[in-house]
């Protein structure tokens, strides 16, 4: 093996322009890849991060994913239902306090009771529709990160006043309403109730802080029209991946609809998947593109060597031998080539994280960057095999030299 | 020092005819039955073009006959895959060409290097050792750290031949060795293969076309038309 590497770096460094550049066309794939992954992979964090952490993992809502099963299904085998009337049921999950318990006496994460509802808050002659939660706020800063996300006042500042209420920053800035102004709340069944604006929330995503509010679970259950009613348990686990297991658990055991995360942003995680795969197909075809150079050196080289390849072969070395060397050679290229990639790759990723920017829909203020090992290793893994191969047929060809042919003619 | 039961042919060539070609075919040797053993030194020779290189690639299993057995040390070639075939060239055979066909990036002495390296059968020492006492015993010592680029003809055909004995080989398989040489250098080498027959009792098979280096061998295989006459 020594032999074969010596001949292969003797040839490689002979031919030190060509080598340069085909290392550089590798670094440069290699390199531009893991930024690309870098950024890629950092803005899907980021956003899933920022998704996760404004909500609670697991919401148990009181709805049924199937329809109750009819007692004439059982005794007929009917297949279809005309002019069926269900019996009203109030709304809320029964028991809820029990459930709660029971829930946390499995251990399986941190459980607030809710009450969610719409409502459309009436300000200075400005009507805005809003998602309005009642929240038990010392439960509620165990399963999401509210508390963090209260701007100008606090989450205990809802005992403050009768009927407080918490708005989305840009909620509150779209009605023109500031903290101590009092608003009209009007839910479904035409309830208003008058509440007092105590803090405004910023969770750094659009979509919540234009839309969400935030009341004791109190308040919310007198503009349902209920006391007593929850009908949204929230839950927060130790492991986020592990949401979608627990939910259908907690699902079997209580029968009411629960919702992991996961299960609630299914459009956007297999948008990230596909997203996933157009990436890893770009990154593969720069590295593609990259490896015609080593396959253009490798071809010339051996080009160049045929008397050598031919005197070797007469000498003894196999067929097997010859085409290791210059395989060799495309994985030498190659692998030098990663090693400035990584760097290349490194500096890219740094120099495109220190970029500020403002977004209209996130609260980042410079582009998320990933660095994960594993995008060096798949760079790593895709350059040495896409040398390897545009390296092996030059190779292959070398090998099948017949050394009386080229020794006649140079002869 | 080559090894074989005395008086055995060490090659044998029999009914070996090669041809070259699909539609129109063209034969380089026909019918040859030959025979080299130990301690000989034999010239073949004869007009351009009457098959004496071929004659000798297929001696030395560079090439495969059409027809006919190549035996080494009695085995039959023919029977061999490639891989075993190379390693017969290896060990037991060694070549010199017109030209040297030394590796230009390496020097004299790794170039020497190269077939022990390939064999495997010494360990680094051992085989700087011998490389560098195979040039000095060719008046190559003060030049073996020199690339063939800083040598003359004569002497990189010296380390072509030190090259070819790296492998201590039975028989040693020169195609006019001496033709891109001058005359004192092409009787420098004529001294090196007489005093290896003579001293080590390697066989030597030399191809040539200049018949006063071959009334100096041995033995004259003459061959016309393919044919040894």
């Amino acid at each position: 093996m020594k032999l074969v590497l010596d001949i292969a770096w003797t040839h490689v460094r002979s031919r030190l322009r060509q080598t340069l550049v085909g290392m550089l066309g590798v670094a440069m794939g290699v390199g531009f890849s893991i930024m690309m992954a870098a950024l890629m992979v950092g803005s899907q964090n980021d956003f899933i991060r920022q998704l996760v952490d404004s909500l609670p993992h697991i919401t148990i809502r009181d709805e049924r994913r199937d329809p109750p099963r009819q007692p004439v299904e059982d005794l007929y085998q009917a297949v279809q239902f005309s002019g069926l009337r269900t019996p009203v049921t109030r709304p809320g999950i029964k028991n809820p306090y029990a459930i709660i318990a029971t829930l946390e006496s499995q251990k399986l994460g941190k459980v607030a009771p809710s009450v969610e509802s719409r409502a459309v808050i009436r300000y200075a002659g400005r009507d805005t529709a809003a998602s309005v939660t009642g929240i038990d706020p010392k439960r509620e800063a165990k399963v999401s990160k509210l508390p963090s996300q209260i701007r100008a006042g606090s989450l205990s500042s809802l005992y403050a006043s009768s009927n407080a209420i918490i708005l989305g920053d840009r909620l509150a800035a779209k009605i023109g309403a500031r903290i101590g102004n009092t608003i009209t709340l009007v839910a479904g069944n035409g309830r208003r109730m008058s509440c007092t604006v105590v803090a405004f929330l910023h969770a750094g995503v659009a979509n919540i802080d234009e839309t969400q509010a935030y009341t004791l679970n109190k308040t919310a259950q007198i503009l349902a029209g209920q006391i007593g009613l929850v009908n949204a348990i929230r839950i927060r686990v130790g492991h986020i991946l592990d949401a979608r297991a627990i939910a259908a658990r907690i699902e079997t055991q209580t029968g009411y609809k629960s919702v992991s995360w996961q299960e609630a942003n299914e459009d956007l995680l297999s948008a990230f998947e596909i997203r996933n795969v157009i990436m890893y197909t770009v990154v593969g075809a720069i590295l593609l593109v990259a490896s015609f150079g080593t396959y253009n050196i490798i071809s010339t080289i051996t080009h160049e060597k045929t008397r050598d390849i031919a005197i070797l072969k007469s000498l003894g070395f196999t067929e097997r031998t010859v085409r290791r060397i210059f395989l060799l050679e495309a994985i030498i290229i190659g692998f030098a080539g990663t090693i400035i990639g990584w760097g290349l790759g490194y500096a890219l990723s740094r120099a495109l994280g220190s970029i500020e920017f403002k977004s209209p829909f996130v609260d980042a203020t410079h582009l998320p960057i990933e660095y994960d090992v594993t995008h060096y290793l798949i760079a790593t893994a895709v350059a040495l095999a896409a040398s390897g191969i545009a390296g092996y047929l030059p190779a292959r060809k070398a090998a099948r030299v017949h050394p009386v042919d080229i020794i006649r003619g140079a002869s | 020092m080559p090894s074989s039961a005395p008086g055995a042919p060490l090659i044998r060539l029999d009914k070996v005819t090669r041809t070259i070609g699909d539609g129109v075919v063209t034969t380089l040797v026909r019918d040859i039955d030959l025979e080299i053993r130990g301690g000989e030194f034999a010239a073949i020779v004869g007009p351009s073009g009457s098959g004496k290189s071929s004659l000798l690639y297929l001696l030395g299993l560079l090439d495969a006959p059409t027809a006919g057995d190549v035996l080494v040390q009695g085995e039959n070639a023919n029977h061999l895959n490639e891989a075993a075939r190379a390693h017969l060239r290896l060990s037991l055979l060694g070549f010199v060409f017109q030209f040297h066909f030394l590796l230009p990036e390496f020097t004299a002495l790794a170039n020497v290097m190269l077939p022990m390296r390939a064999l495997r059968k010494l360990d680094e020492r051992a085989m700087q050792e011998r490389a560098e006492g195979l040039l000095a015993s060719l008046g190559l010592a003060e030049h073996a750290h020199k690339t063939p680029d800083k040598l003359s003809g004569g002497q990189r055909q010296r380390v072509a031949i030190a090259r070819a004995l790296a492998n201590e080989p039975m028989v040693l398989l020169a195609d006019e060795p001496t033709g891109n040489l001058d005359t004192a250098s092409s009787e420098q080498v004529l001294e090196i293969f007489r005093r290896l027959v003579d001293e080590t009792g390697r066989a030597i098979v030399m191809v040539t076309h200049d018949l006063d280096l071959a009334a100096r061998t041995d033995r004259q295989i003459r061959i016309v038309d393919g044919r040894i006459v």
